[in-house]
């Protein structure tokens, strides 16, 4: 392929970002929830603004045809958001569907077509039953060919698991540290589907069991409440329950301008300076089962726009859907070596969120959940907070954070999207 | 002769026969499985169908309980779980496969790298329309 150095044709900026609480709504649809994030949203705009300047929406949806038997996405949140009759394109693109969402608006804009746009994605998950949300999620890999093999994705990511600790001696206790971590985290995030630390769901289950008259388990920390089958079934080995992110209902969305008209709307706002994206193989024709390739590429990408080097990221939100995906994430962005650094970082503290290079501070798809086609724009909203230090009691206070990342995966790594921000 | 073509259709009806088959670039000499209409390697379409002896390793795999529809309807569940993996053949591609004769209740005791061999299952197709999932479709799969 020619190499060309890629750059935006003019700047872009954002200068708000909302999202509804992520969760189990019952009481809401897609569009519903994408109003939510809107109004979120609008109210981020420290000067306020018309939503009626908005040109144009890109939302992100992976699956509303199987969840809500309902397609034309962007149409609808349109409708619902009053800013029919824009141009409303819906990106499908699985769990990255939101990602390229954005990545498209930031095109409409470096483009010269548009000044101002409203980017984001929303998912409805939790209307299916399980069976049927894993048929429907599954649909994301190649069915013809894996899916009918048997995998489904907590599937296929325990496979990269089961490669990653034949090749590196990675241990499940590793793995584990990952989703400690991130409930560290998503415990300070009141807009988390599970807003505990995993010690809290341990004194709860304890507290339960004590209720019904049960004998009172005694797990001495929250590692060994982690390896209790009882408490935390394997759903597709070495990947157990809290392994897995949860199946969550959501929407997030971004405003974003041309960059000579983002001071009109904040003294603070974010500029996008680097933007990769990259599709790759069925998991089967890949040279390798230990990393992500297109993650690599897209990261490449984003770091060769931005004119950065991974040492000089403050925060990273990665796609961390298992949590091994984490730990693969960390090395494809250059942050910490393949292999057993990169599988040691969370146990270490390395990527807590006082650590030397905090990661997914907001939860992750692991507790904040993970309403596939509004990941993207989500790890976002985290960005905008952290970077403008108005990310509440989880905000990263041990440095200065000029520069974010964020990283996100469709599918198991059939696109992968990475983006930088920066704080001028 | 006419070519057959390199769909999935020709491929699955390979798989019905119980013929393991690929396609072999006839320029690079490249061989893919599943089989491809363009060579990946030097993007040429001359391809030719080649069998495969169906002998390869397992270089990943996993232990399903919870699975898609095709998999309960097959009877699979927490209590009868199933074994997925990726598998290496001889002749160089992998391929995505269930793979029987593994000790299913105690993953930790399957090992990466054990010699597999091809075997063909029946089960209900992957569709969501019902009628359409209980047409019954020969699978690919590996046995230890």
């Amino acid at each position: 392929m020619t190499q060309r150095k890629r750059k935006l044709g003019r700047g872009v900026a954002m200068v708000g970002a909302g999202m509804s609480a992520f969760g189990i709504r019952p009481d809401v649809t897609n569009r519903e929830l994408f109003a939510e994030a809107f109004l979120d949203m609008v109210s981020s705009v420290d000067r306020g603004f018309d939503p009626q300047d908005i040109e144009a929406l890109y939302v992100g949806n992976c699956g509303a045809e199987m969840w809500e038997s309902q397609s034309v996405m962007g149409a609808l949140c349109a409708d619902v958001t009053g800013l029919t009759p824009r141009p409303a394109l819906k990106v499908e693109d699985a769990c990255a569907s939101s990602s390229v969402a954005v990545r498209e608006g930031i095109m409409g804009i470096a483009s010269g077509m548009y000044d101002m746009v409203l980017v984001g994605g929303t998912e409805k998950m939790s209307i299916l039953p399980t069976n049927w949300t894993t048929m429907a999620l599954a649909c994301g890999s190649d069915t013809t060919y894996e899916s009918a093999a048997g995998f489904t994705f907590p599937g296929l990511y325990a496979s990269m698991a089961t490669a990653h600790m034949e090749r590196y001696g990675t241990t499940h206790d590793d793995l584990l540290r990952v989703a400690i971590k991130n409930h560290n985290n998503g415990a300070l995030n009141p807009k988390a589907h599970f807003p505990k630390t995993i010690k809290d769901v341990m004194d709860m289950r304890k507290a339960q069991a004590k209720e019904k008259g049960k004998p009172i388990p005694n797990w001495a920390d929250e590692m060994e409440f982690l390896h209790d089958p009882r408490y935390n079934p394997v759903i597709a080995w070495p990947n157990t329950l809290f392994d897995c992110c949860p199946v969550t209902d959501g929407a997030a969305c971004i405003l974003l301008v041309a960059d000579e008209i983002a001071k009109n709307f904040t003294d603070k706002p974010l500029y996008i300076i680097g933007s990769g994206q990259a599709s790759g193989h069925n998991l089967h024709d890949r040279e390798t089962l230990t990393s992500i390739p297109a993650a690599k590429l897209a990261a490449q990408q984003a770091y060769e726009m931005a004119g950065v080097r991974p040492q000089d990221i403050n925060i990273a939100e990665v796609h961390d859907c298992f949590t091994i995906a984490e730990i693969m994430a960390i090395a494809d962005l250059g942050f910490f070596k393949e292999g057993k650094e990169a599988a040691t970082a969370a146990g270490e503290g390395k990527t807590a969120r006082d650590g030397i290079k905090p990661v997914n501070v907001s939860g992750g798809l692991k507790c904040k959940g993970h309403p596939v086609g509004a990941t993207g724009a989500a790890q976002v909203v985290e960005i905008f907070q952290q970077m403008r230090g108005e990310a509440g009691a989880r905000q990263v206070t041990n440095m200065d954070i000029n520069l974010a990342l964020n990283h996100n995966i469709g599918a198991h790594g059939t696109t992968a999207v990475v983006q930088i921000y920066e704080r001028r | 002769m006419k070519q057959i073509p390199f769909t999935i259709a020709s491929y699955d009806k390979f798989i019905e026969d119980k013929k393991l088959m690929a396609s072999k670039c006839v320029k690079c000499r490249a061989i893919w499985l599943p089989p491809r209409p363009i060579c990946l390697t030097c993007k040429s379409d001359a391809l030719e169908w080649v069998e495969l002896n169906g002998k390869g390793k397992l270089v990943a795999f996993t232990v399903i309980g919870v699975g898609p529809m095709p998999m309960i309807n097959a009877g699979y569940n927490r209590d009868k779980p199933y074994c997925s993996g990726i598998v290496e053949l001889d002749e160089g591609p992998r391929i995505s496969a269930q793979i029987l004769g593994v000790d299913v209740a105690h993953p930790e005791n399957i090992k990466i790298g054990i010699p597999l061999t091809a075997t063909f299952v029946e089960r209900g197709s992957w569709h969501f329309v019902e009628e359409l999932a209980r047409v019954k479709k020969t699978y690919l799969a590996f046995q230890a």
